[in-house]
């Protein structure tokens, strides 16, 4: 993800952001407002609005209207003494409440224990494009430590006043003010008790710096993790309004199907049952899910399906139907090829396919509507509750205001819930029914409706010096995106381009997005690179690669899987990867055993080095970072979405297979704590190196060198 | 007609059709929503729980089949206020992240613990494949059910 300030530019892969809703309809319209409780609270202001602001008295106007976009994140201590912060990011099990949480203690100076985060609700936190992109931690960080530090100050402030002293002399510590000569003290929820304070500040770098967090930087654990073993946490599919019915929508046969005819009658006719029938939308809801699915059986369709393009020739067609209008676009050169490639004493080209996948996260996509008094509220676990908020006031007709988007901390998402579907359908329902409506789409529905981690076609031509320096590198990636398409290595001689391509599947952002293709493609045609000049892969790599950070990663892996490993038996390989995306580097190591008799495939061990600069959370981290890994084995090993002419053909969980407990290898996680760097985002690089790692140590073990990803979705046949 | 169903030590009267699964009985009925539906296809785990004292996955078990046998739910686990061993060491190990699978990855663990008080990693495996965590969790769920095999045994001396 790149920024300009906080405003986003998305990478061209986030298909899934340019993309219209699924349904458009009728609104009408209505107004809201909402009220701040009494204590102290302080804003953080993007920096070029804050100037304009300043010339208007007072603080930010949020009593009449929604915050302001420019309002980033905000802080509230009230007459209880609870420090409340805001922010429109979700939580959906990266841990980010928690971390967020310790970095507001910590800076305000009170206990982990007195801190709430009120997130992602579009009544109640401050606008956010979206919780994507491994933005929260650099972004959200720092904002929260300028709060925290503001509203420390209003504290000593007041209390300053009220005991008439200069307000340099005081401490805050353990939620309260301290005078140290008189040895006063007044605690936070006595200085905040019948103020309206508010503040606002530009948003600027953390004053504290790592080496001083006493709360920040510790592996405290999940905030509300007791609601999470005893199941009573509500998850968006848990919410229950009163009289609420349960909707179901009626899906054509295929991708690009149209209606050709259409009879309800039967379904009409069924008790407490409403049919919605607009534009291509149908669906119904009753007072049960079962009664829901009976109506929606009972509706009689015939459908006109247009041919589609099948997962056995997707590769082809997405290298033929590039847009030449995109080449020059994404197009980065620097040196001659030509002059790098006569240069080279070996030259290798070689061709990378990339299977679309599916998100799966565990809880499907799921939304409760209701509308009440022209007012829409909408429960559903999403990543960008803003842009959610728009696109169902945009297809009900509604002005924003009149919308509210809640999003319950989420069965996860890993960049597959930013799109407002199923939100859009519960509404819909809802508006007809006259009654709050819940819908949770069905695992077939989410392996076939949502959107998928695009399929792409990657071209790497390469030459190199007899004594292993890089001479040439030109990169093409087709569709399937530019996030860390750039090489890290040191290479003269460079053209790295990226190729758009019209979808074929609904797809969009996936964990990492592009970064993992792009990663597996150049690490494995790095190490292929190594063995063509007879060097060892990992000294391949450090003599193409003076960015020390990178380099550091990449020992401290290697160093502790033993790099360089010697086999000592049949099958046994070992292969590293590494790579850098969004601030953070990571390498990995892997060892693999292939059983030539049955070409199966087991991964032993990785070892895998990261270093997202200041750690916030160790424990939360270290989560993040071993499930990154087996995540990624998914995408690496096994899966990929098959289609035939319009249909998934493999949409649930017994054929399209995910890691599960035996696929876990020993996995040993490096966590680099930069204490001099600032905290960057963790949620994706510890995926992207995973895939290469792997590949590498499959050639190791067997000398085949696989190009394509999954690497081995049958096994590998021909060991 | 209603059927006779007991969960957590509770009877209800449940009037639907005998082949609903007992999944969506006893979250949209009863509101014990702590069971989660992953798939509704038997092929993720997050729905598991025990019958008779078994762990089953109830999105497959019509409503009907549960009616002989008591329920026992993850919100039937904690008594009086103190959690279930494997609860606490879950808690304990930070085994989850998003915490969607947690319910029915403890259930299907005090299944496993009440015929195998000390498994062995593999065994853990073994008797967990068929629990889907997305998150990638799993080495420190392995972790928390042989703690809570540990606190299980200390428990019972």
């Amino acid at each position: 993800m790149n920024t300009i300030g906080e405003r986003l530019v998305a990478e061209p892969e986030r298909y899934e952001f340019s993309a219209l809703p699924i349904h458009q309809f009728d609104l009408a319209r209505r107004d809201f407002f909402k009220i701040l409780g009494a204590g102290i609270a302080v804003f953080v202001v993007a920096k070029d609005t804050l100037a304009a602001q300043e010339t208007a008295p007072g603080s930010p106007s949020f009593h009449s209207e929604e915050l302001p976009k420019e309002i980033t994140s905000w802080l509230h201590v009230g007459e209880d003494g609870v420090v409340t912060g805001f922010t429109g990011k979700a939580e959906m099990g990266q841990n980010i409440r928690t971390s967020i949480s310790q970095t507001l203690a910590d800076e305000l100076r009170v206990p982990f224990e007195s801190v709430r985060l009120v997130m992602g609700d579009t009544s109640l936190t401050p606008f956010d494009a979206g919780t994507f992109g491994s933005r929260t931690t650099p972004t959200m960080t720092p904002q929260f430590r300028r709060v925290a530090e503001a509203a420390r100050n209003l504290l000593i402030a007041v209390a300053a006043k009220e005991w008439n002293v200069p307000p340099e002399g005081l401490v805050a510590a353990d939620a309260k003010v301290t005078d140290p000569t008189s040895k006063r003290s007044l605690t936070y929820a006595e200085l905040a008790r019948g103020k309206t304070l508010a503040q606002n500040l530009p948003a600027e770098d953390p004053i504290t710096p790592a080496t001083e967090w006493k709360i920040a930087g510790k592996p405290l654990p999940k905030v509300d993790g007791r609601a999470f073993v005893t199941g009573s946490h509500k998850y968006t599919s848990d919410v229950r309004l009163e009289g609420m019915l349960y909707g179901k929508v009626l899906r054509p046969p295929s991708f690009g199907a149209t209606l050709a005819s259409y009879d309800d009658s039967a379904a009409k006719a069924m008790s407490g049952v409403t049919v919605v029938h607009d534009g291509d939308f149908i669906g119904v809801a009753a007072p049960s899910a079962h009664e829901a699915q009976k109506a929606l059986d009972a509706i009689r369709t015939q459908w006109k399906e247009v041919p589609q393009v099948s997962s056995k020739e997707i590769f082809s067609y997405l290298k033929k139907n590039a847009e030449p209008s995109s080449s020059e676009r994404f197009r980065h050169q620097k040196g001659s090829i030509e002059e790098g490639l006569a240069a080279a004493a070996h030259r290798l080209d070689a061709a990378y396919n990339v299977a679309y996948i599916a998100h799966t996260p565990l809880e499907p996509r799921a939304a409760v509507a209701q509308f009440a008094d022209g007012k829409l509220t909408v429960w559903t676990g999403t990543q960008r509750p803003f842009a959610n908020r728009d696109e169902l006031a945009s297809v009900f007709h509604m002005p924003e205001s009149n919308v509210r988007v809640i999003v319950p901390d989420t069965g996860a998402a890993y960049g597959g819930k930013h799109t407002s579907d199923a939100a859009i359908e519960a509404a819909r329902l809802a508006r007809t029914a006259g009654k709050p409506v819940k819908v949770v789409w069905t695992r077939e529905e989410e392996f076939t409706w949502a959107y998928f981690r695009p399929a792409g076609v990657i071209e790497v031509k390469s030459g190199i010096a007899a004594d292993g320096k890089l001479t040439a590198w030109e990169f093409h990636n087709y569709h399937s995106g530019m996030s860390a398409i750039e090489t890290p290595y040191d290479v003269a001689n460079q053209i790295t381009q990226y190729h758009q391509v019209p979808l074929v599947l609904r797809s969009g952002s996936y964990r990492g997005l592009a970064a993992t293709a792009n990663h597996f493609a150049r690490e494995t045609h790095m190490d292929a690179l190594a063995r063509a000049a007879k060097m060892d892969p990992l000294e391949f790599r450090l003599k193409n690669l003076s960015n020390a950070r990178m380099r550091a990663v990449l020992e401290a892996a290697t160093k502790s899987f033993g790099w360089p490993r010697k086999r000592i038996q049949d099958g046994q390989g070992f292969g590293l990867a590494c790579g850098a995306e969004k601030g953070s580097y990571v390498a990995a190591c892997a060892e693999v055993d292939v059983d030539r008799a049955s070409g199966g495939v087991r991964v032993v061990r990785v070892v895998e080095a990261f270093e997202c600069g200041a750690i916030v959370n160790p424990d939360g981290l270290r989560n993040q970072v071993v499930g990154a890994i087996i995540q990624g084995l998914g995408g690496a090993l096994f899966e990929a979405i098959d289609f035939e002419n319009g249909r998934i053909t493999n949409p649930h969980f017994a054929t399209y297979r995910v890691p599960r407990f035996r696929d876990v290898p020993e996995i040993e996680a490096i966590l680099l704590d930069r204490k001099d760097i600032s905290s960057a985002g963790a949620g994706e690089t510890p995926i992207m190196a995973i895939a290469p790692a792997v590949g590498n140590a499959l050639f190791d073990a067997t000398g085949m060198r696989l190009n394509d990803l999954p690497l081995v979705p049958r096994g590998l046949r021909k060991a | 007609m209603a059927i006779e169903i007991e969960v957590n030590g509770k009877r209800y009267a449940v009037s639907y059709p005998p082949d609903t699964p007992l999944l969506f009985v006893l979250r949209d009925e009863l509101g014990l929503t702590g069971t989660k539906y992953g798939c509704g296809e038997g092929q993720c785990g997050a729905c598991t729980v025990l019958l008779a004292g078994a762990p089953r996955r109830s999105c497959q078990i019509p409503v009907s089949a549960a009616a002989a046998k008591p329920v026992t739910t993850i919100e039937g686990l904690e008594k009086e206020g103190k959690l279930h061993p494997v609860q606490q060491a879950f808690l304990d190990a930070g085994a989850f992240q998003c915490a969607y699978c947690t319910s029915g990855m403890v259930m299907s663990s005090v299944g496993l613990l009440q015929s195998n008080a000390n498994p062995k990693p593999e065994e853990i495996v073994q008797f967990l494949q068929g629990n889907v965590c997305r998150c990638g969790t799993h080495p420190r769920i392995i972790e928390a059910v042989q703690h809570a095999g540990k606190m299980m045994q200390e428990r019972a001396r």
